[in-house]
């Protein structure tokens, strides 16, 4: 009897204890981005949205730093989004169990491991000094590119997964080549998929720093960059440098949180966006 | 082994097939003459489907697999170097147990073989996809609804979709697994008349767990167990007379 | 006859070019390697490997003796990192158990996107409350100057590894077979003591992996640990010290190191370390993740 009062009074506490868990992270959440969305709103105004940096950073807006991060994903997206498809097209089409697969399917969960600052280092040897193309939009781009590959390929990879065999199988027995059964009657269902996954991705290139440190970002420019040669502006390095680099680091804190507002709604509309495509298309295939 | 002379349309030779070390077909002989039903039933397990997706050579597809002795289409070797096994699959056609009409309208399923070989003629697809909805007798229900997803249609009418989507490449040869295992069997009676129509134009291999399908529409039966022919005759033979014991237990419903 | 050579052609043409690409998944791998050690290499013929890992002291622009020990660094590394797993392990476990066992499917169909959204806010702006939030509110609390130091960082790394440890630490909970529990509440246990006692040692390996894969995230993550944690170069003293870990290191003076310098190439060795330890913390991961999706099979 005391037993399973003893017993009672354990789980209604440790059930406290996990509710208590669950609700400190929603809380911190809710934190984040109600003390961005406070602050930053303030200072969010078509004039901040639209004109450069002005008075040594004090004043004026963030549009170069936009455009740049605009400008370098669409690189990355570039480099990583075919590549991205057509491994995982290899992988899940093609590859037969062996060596070489097991290589391939190793390196790429290894690949989502290695630190962004690596990357950058990577970037910096193989980009900027190796092939020439300085620190530029370019040599970030593609260093972006490469450390968002292993999530593409794996996005792409699920998407795959999800055509049922029958279709393959079918189109094969009416004499349809592999490439044909791909082409016609796997890809048109998978890449809807392919793309959620891959927008997720980005969106998390989007939002890096380190891996552009050195390879194109630049602390300040006043134009915005003519060519894939011109180093670039980007929010990320830009709310980096107006919260710990600047000179009157106070004065410019509006600044430095409305800047985490635009970088935080960019990269969490391009998440949203991702989630709300897959979810209709769960809804669709049922 | 055959019962019928003359030269078959398709033609085992002691078939082996290995899904890695297990080994699911043992010196298989079978030959399957062109206007004629061949039936393959037994146990579940007993390697009917491999047998039958060997014939196409779908069983390529499945990784780690190996094949051995000799298949002849026409007393041609199906392995041999210069066959295309993309041809080959056109001219040997096939049917699944599920029904599996691809995500597309009606008359995109039925047109899909022929535009991967590069028809694009609209009035020549139309009258194909006609052609072919009629041999499955299916025209009728669906004419006014062509542009319709084929997901759409009802599982009977799916399956027999799929019936006219392998008509419509002009095959020789009509595989079917189990064609009615996931139908109904009103759908069931539509499909077997249909079987009986079609053999008048091509050689029909169907695989069935159903002995009175079999014996409704097959003019010979193979009875496969473990892998292995037991007995290959003329269908009334197997079902009244069969010389093997094994087979008489299996069709008075002793075991399966 | 022709066509159909043609077709094989293109055929196998096509297969070889989506091959090419899943080998740039080993090309790339292999490339980062090897760029990094040859780039570290001549950082060591001036520099004792052991010197290098073992010594305290960095300070490569001293006019008199340059010095490359980055021991410091590592212990800096290590202590934000055990920090974050040791403040976001428990939490993750206990969010994930609440989801998987206690939650209605509702709250557990609401809080999964909620917990991605915190995935996805970036690492700059994670770094960015740091300071601006969590360090004062740290200074208050334990009467220091300011809060930039091992603590914010580890608090910070906490909430970015969460998402990580939620989600597979959730996932190999239901992985548990039902039977399991069913038998234990059949004995008359509670589902509080089912859930601790029998699901999650029963889950453990899936867990492990989980907070492996944080630890490999914790180490490499750059831009919240230099933002946040003052980066002082001293060794540390204690988690209200203020310190400098390898990744901090590496963004704070890659920028300004003159190219084809001693220390340049040792900024490249620190890189390969990151590398290599971050590569065995993932392959653990690998191979216990591994280990127990065959079980389940
Ligand atoms: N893809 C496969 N991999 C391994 N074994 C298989 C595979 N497909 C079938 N088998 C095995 O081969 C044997 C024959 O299977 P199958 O030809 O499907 O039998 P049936 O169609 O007569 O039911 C069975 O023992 C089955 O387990
Ligand atoms: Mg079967």
């Amino acid at each position: 009897m005391k037993q399973a009062k003893r017993k009672k009074i354990a789980q209604f506490l440790g059930f406290f204890l996990l509710r208590a868990c669950l609700t400190l992270v929603l809380a911190i959440l809710l934190l984040f981005l109600y003390d961005i969305g406070r602050k930053g709103g303030g200072t969010i105004s078509w004039e901040f949205l639209s004109q450069a940096p002005r008075k040594g950073m004090t004043e004026g807006g963030i549009f170069p730093a936009i455009f740049g991060t605009f400008l370098v994903t669409l690189i990355t997206a570039i480099l990583a989004v075919p590549l991205g498809m057509c491994a995982a097209i290899y992988l899940n089409e093609y590859a037969r169990q062996g060596r070489l697969t097991r290589l391939i399917r190793l390196s790429i969960r290894n690949l989502s491991g290695v630190p962004s600052i690596v990357y950058g280092l990577f970037g910096v040897i193989l980009f900027v000094n190796i092939m020439r193309f300085g620190t530029s939009v370019l040599s970030a781009g593609l260093t972006l590119g490469l450390m968002t590959l292993p999530w593409t390929i794996t996005a792409s990879e699920e998407a795959l997964k999800t055509v049922p065999n029958s279709y393959r199988e079918g189109a094969l027995a009416l004499g349809a080549t592999k490439w044909q059964s791909i082409r016609t009657n796997v890809l048109p269902y998978a890449v809807p998929g392919m793309l959620t996954g891959t927008v997720l991705g980005l969106a998390r290139a989007a939002g890096e720093t380190a891996p552009i440190l050195f390879t194109g970002a630049a602390f300040f420019l006043p134009y915005l960059p003519k060519s894939l040669g011109d180093q670039f502006m980007a929010l990320p390095y830009h709310l980096y440098i107006m919260a710990t680099q600047h000179h009157q680091i106070e004065q410019v804190r509006p600044i430095a949180y409305g800047t985490a507002l635009v970088l935080i709604v960019l990269v969490l509309g391009m998440n949203m966006t991702a989630v709300v495509i897959r979810y209709r298309l769960r809804r669709k295939r049922r | 082994m055959s019962v019928e002379t003359g030269i078959a349309k398709i033609e085992t030779r002691d078939l082996d097939f290995y899904y890695g070390p297990s080994r699911a077909l043992k010196r298989v002989n079978i030959s399957c003459h062109t206007n004629r039903v061949t039936a393959i039933i037994g146990p579940s397990g007993c390697g009917k489907s491999t047998f039958i997706r060997s014939l196409n050579r779908m069983n390529e597809v499945v990784p780690g697999t190996r094949m051995e002795g000799t298949i002849l289409l026409d007393g041609h070797d199906i392995h041999a170097s210069d066959v295309d096994v993309v041809e080959l699959r056109r001219r040997v056609g096939m049917v699944f147990q599920k029904p599996n009409p691809f995500p597309k309208s009606i008359f995109d399923n039925i047109a899909y073989g022929l535009r991967i070989n590069g028809l694009k003629d609209k009035r020549k697809l139309e009258n194909v996809v006609e052609r072919s909805l009629r041999g499955a007798a299916l025209w009728e229900e669906v004419k006014d609804r062509l542009g319709e997803n084929a997901f759409a249609l009802s599982g009977g009418q799916q399956q027999r979709l799929c019936i006219a989507r392998a008509l419509a490449v002009e095959p020789e040869v009509i595989l079917f697994d189990e064609p009615c295992s996931a139908i109904d069997p009103i759908a069931t009676a539509k499909i077997e008349d249909l079987i009986e129509t079609l053999e008048k134009s091509y050689t029909v291999v169907i695989v069935t767990h159903n002995m009175q399908q079999a014996a409704r529409v097959s003019d010979y039966t193979a009875f496969m167990m473990l892998g292995e022919l037991v007995e290959f005759d003329v269908t009334e033979k197997i079902f009244t007379n069969p010389a093997n014991k094994l087979t008489e237990e299996y069709i008075t419903g002793r075991f399966g | 006859m022709k066509k159909r050579k043609w077709a094989s052609l293109k055929e196998s043409a096509i297969r070889a070019l989506f091959l090419t690409c899943g080998i740039l998944a080993v090309l790339v791998l292999v490339g980062i390697f090897a760029t990094l050690l040859t780039t570290a290499v001549p950082a060591f013929k001036e520099i004792h490997l052991s010197e290098f890992l073992l010594k305290k002291n960095w300070d490569p622009t001293s006019p008199e003796k340059a010095e490359y020990g980055i021991l410091s660094m590592i212990v800096s590394t290590l202590m934000v990192t055990g920090g974050a797993l040791l403040l976001a392990v428990p939490i993750g476990i206990g969010v994930a158990a609440y989801l998987s066992d206690v939650a209605h499917w509702r709250v557990r169909e609401i809080v999964k996107p909620i917990v991605e959204i915190l995935a996805g806010i970036p690492s700059v702006v994670v770094g960015f409350l740091g300071i601006v939030l969590f360090g004062p509110a740290i200074a208050k609390i334990f009467h220091i100057g300011n809060g930039l130091n091992a603590v914010n960082g580890s608090v910070l790394l906490a909430i970015m590894l969460l998402p990580t440890i939620i989600s597979i630490s959730e996932d190999s909970l239901n992985a548990v077979p039902q039977a399991y529990g069913e038998a234990s509440l059949a004995l008359g246990a509670s589902q509080w003591q089912t859930l601790f006692r029998v699901k999650v040692p029963a889950a453990l390996s899936g867990i492990i992996a989980a907070c492996m894969l944080g630890m490999g995230r914790a180490i490499g993550e750059t831009m919240t640990v230099l933002m946040a944690t003052g980066n002082a170069r001293a060794f540390p003293h204690g988690f209200l010290s203020s310190v400098r870990t390898m990744t901090a290191n590496v963004a704070i003076e890659l920028g300004e190191v003159p190219y084809d310098t001693t220390h340049y190439y040792a900024l490249f060795a620190i890189g390969l370390v990151l590398f290599v330890m971050t590569f065995i913390v993932n392959l653990v991961a690998d191979v216990i993740l591994r280990k127990y999706q065959e079980r389940e099979q």
